[in-house]
């Protein structure tokens, strides 16, 4: 199973345009990532800029609406993430308790949703089986 | 309730822990006591250790290091008793010098690489059938539990444990050495262990047991094996070929089976049911492989796989390259099912009459004769040239050797109407 390891960095919501991350921290994480990729767990992982520097959308009345960061409202914001393929949701939470966070950070841990989990009528949705031609074209083992 | 509570979270977090470092432990224990069955007890011994005290004293700060210590000070035990003693203590006594020095902790790192090397060499040393070496590999270095193994393999639980202490004494009898086989030795291992991996890797993408014709959780179980395999071998094409050739496999899971658990093959998938993430991990696999001069018989799969990824459309397919490549794959490692697999690549590339002309050249290939997709592709292709008569026949032959239900009614279907 897969789960996202969400970085939120307290503050980052207030950060200015262009905040870069301590090299101390940066050779830190580095080295907690490559625990992970020598696991054999760590599928992507990407860093996110500050919300100074992104926008939102919202969908307001079926309409979309853009309004530019940093988002006055936001309490916290997510920083980064890692992507990963445990056994357990109990992996994850181990793998999220070896990162060497810092007093103002929290990894929240969701499980990636799997086709599986879906009830049939979803599946069907999500898989486009509607509008799917029944092959029984060429047989190319 | 909170109490119970705690005590299973308890217990689930050492579950995670062992599964993260059940291999470096028993791998360094391992090169101590020279026994991969010693070694793994001795690291039972310091689960069952963590499993008394951390419950009530919480799970210590840096686990693989509590349950390495504790092991370390049982594997001294262990040699104390023991005949080798004498040998071993001197080796001991260096080795706990060793881990005073400050950059110990570099030195770690490179020799847990190294030991977990020793680790999956030896667990898939060909004194070992195929079995055995898989049951091994996967409670070794998988961190599967003998219950876990039985139920994906869908075998008795007694069967895979049976399987895996004799498979120790196997090694512990034959005296396989604890070592990373070097010189001339080293493709022919290597290439074990790779089969190894994707010996677990298709018995979850094509169960061979069972109602259910793909077992996910034992791809991901490979993939894991394989992606860490190209951590401690960076330099090896062909770990490389393999892991590629297993991201872009799985990339596809989702789209191969439909609505009521049928397969759906190749050419008819929702190509927007691949998972793009898998895609991207096997197509960067299949670079390292390459820039390292590889072209070996995972690699080339790969790439086979890579342009069936590549390609937005099946009628987008670049089937001259795939007739190319497989042309290579047949002369590295020739074989029939490879020979058939070019026939239709051909087919694609250049008409169905060039391809039928290659499918009729392996007409004669004794491995073949039972095989249902000879008939069934040579039936495809009689069919697109408009020879219905003899498209029929070929895909009741085809249907008569079927060995899947499904697969079988298709094909009395196209036998009905020559299509």
């Amino acid at each position: 199973m897969r789960f996202m390891m969400l970085m939120i960095p307290k503050g980052y919501e207030k950060a200015e345009a262009g905040t870069m991350p301590d090299p101390k921290r940066v050779a830190e994480m580095m080295k907690y990532n490559e625990s992970l990729q020598k696991a054999g767990v760590l599928l992507a992982l990407d860093g996110l800029h500050p919300p100074s520097m992104g926008a939102r959308v919202s969908f307001t009345g079926g309409k979309p609406t853009i309004t530019d960061g940093p988002f006055t409202e936001a309490k916290e914001v997510v920083g980064g993430y890692w992507m990963i393929q445990v056994k357990s949701k109990a992996e994850a939470l181990e793998w999220a308790s070896r990162c060497p966070g810092s007093d103002n950070e929290v990894i929240e841990v969701r499980q990636v949703q799997e086709f599986a989990d879906f009830p049939a009528d979803v599946q069907d949705a999500a898989a486009g089986f509607s509008d799917m031609q029944s092959g029984a074209g060429s047989k190319t083992p | 309730m909170a109490a119970t509570d705690a005590h299973q979270a308890a217990h689930q977090a050492i579950d995670a822990v062992w599964r993260i470092e059940s291999p470096r432990l028993i791998a360094g224990l391992a090169r101590i006591v020279r026994d991969i069955g010693v070694a793994e007890e001795l690291a039972q011994d310091a689960l069952v250790t963590a499993l008394e005290q951390w419950p009530a004293a919480g799970v210590p700060r840096n686990p693989g290091a509590w349950l390495m210590a504790a092991a370390k000070r049982r594997a001294i035990d262990h040699l104390r008793r023991s005949k080798m003693a004498e040998r071993k203590h001197e080796e001991l006594a260096r080795e706990i010098e060793v881990e005073r020095k400050p950059d110990f902790e570099a030195a770690l790192d490179n020799e847990i690489g190294d030991d977990l090397l020793r680790l999956v060499f030896t667990a898939c040393h060909p004194v070992l059938s195929p079995e055995a070496r898989v049951a091994l590999t996967l409670r070794l270095l998988g961190g599967l539990t003998a219950g876990e193994i039985a139920r994906a393999f869908l075998t008795p639980e007694a069967t895979v444990a049976q399987r895996i202490v004799r498979a120790k004494r196997t090694l512990a009898e034959k005296r396989v050495p604890f070592e990373i086989p070097e010189g001339a030795e080293l493709a022919p291992r290597l290439s074990s262990v790779l089969e190894v991996v994707y010996l677990i890797f298709n018995e979850g993408y094509t169960a061979t047991a069972g109602g259910d014709w793909m077992r996910p959780a034992l791809c991901e179980d490979a993939l894991r094996l394989g992606r860490i395999l190209a951590e401690l071998e960076p330099n090896e094409p062909e770990i490389h070929g393999l892991v590629a050739l297993m991201e872009i496999q799985a990339s596809r899971l989702k789209a191969r089976v439909g609505p009521s658990g049928e397969p759906i093959l190749l050419l008819d998938q929702n190509r927007a049911l691949w998972d793009p993430l898998l895609i991207r991990r096997g197509l960067a696999a299949l670079e390292r492989a390459e820039r390292l001069g590889g072209r070996g018989y995972y690699l080339l799969q790969a790439a086979i796989a890579a342009c069936h990824a590549r390609a937005l459309a099946a009628e987008a397919t670049d089937w001259a390259r795939i007739v190319g490549l497989y042309t290579e794959l047949h002369a590295l490692a020739p074989s029939p099912v490879v020979g058939l697999n070019r026939a239709v690549a051909i087919s694609m590339a250049f008409g169905p009459a060039a391809g039928l002309e290659e499918v009729d050249r392996l007409i004669s290939e004794p491995v073949l004769q039972r095989y249902h997709l000879l008939p069934s592709v040579r039936g495809d292709l009689l069919s697109k040239l408009g020879r219905l008569d003899e498209a029929r026949a070929e895909f009741e032959r085809a249907a008569s050797l079927a060995q899947n239900a499904r697969e079988r009614e298709l094909l009395l279907q196209r036998a009905r109407t020559g299509g």
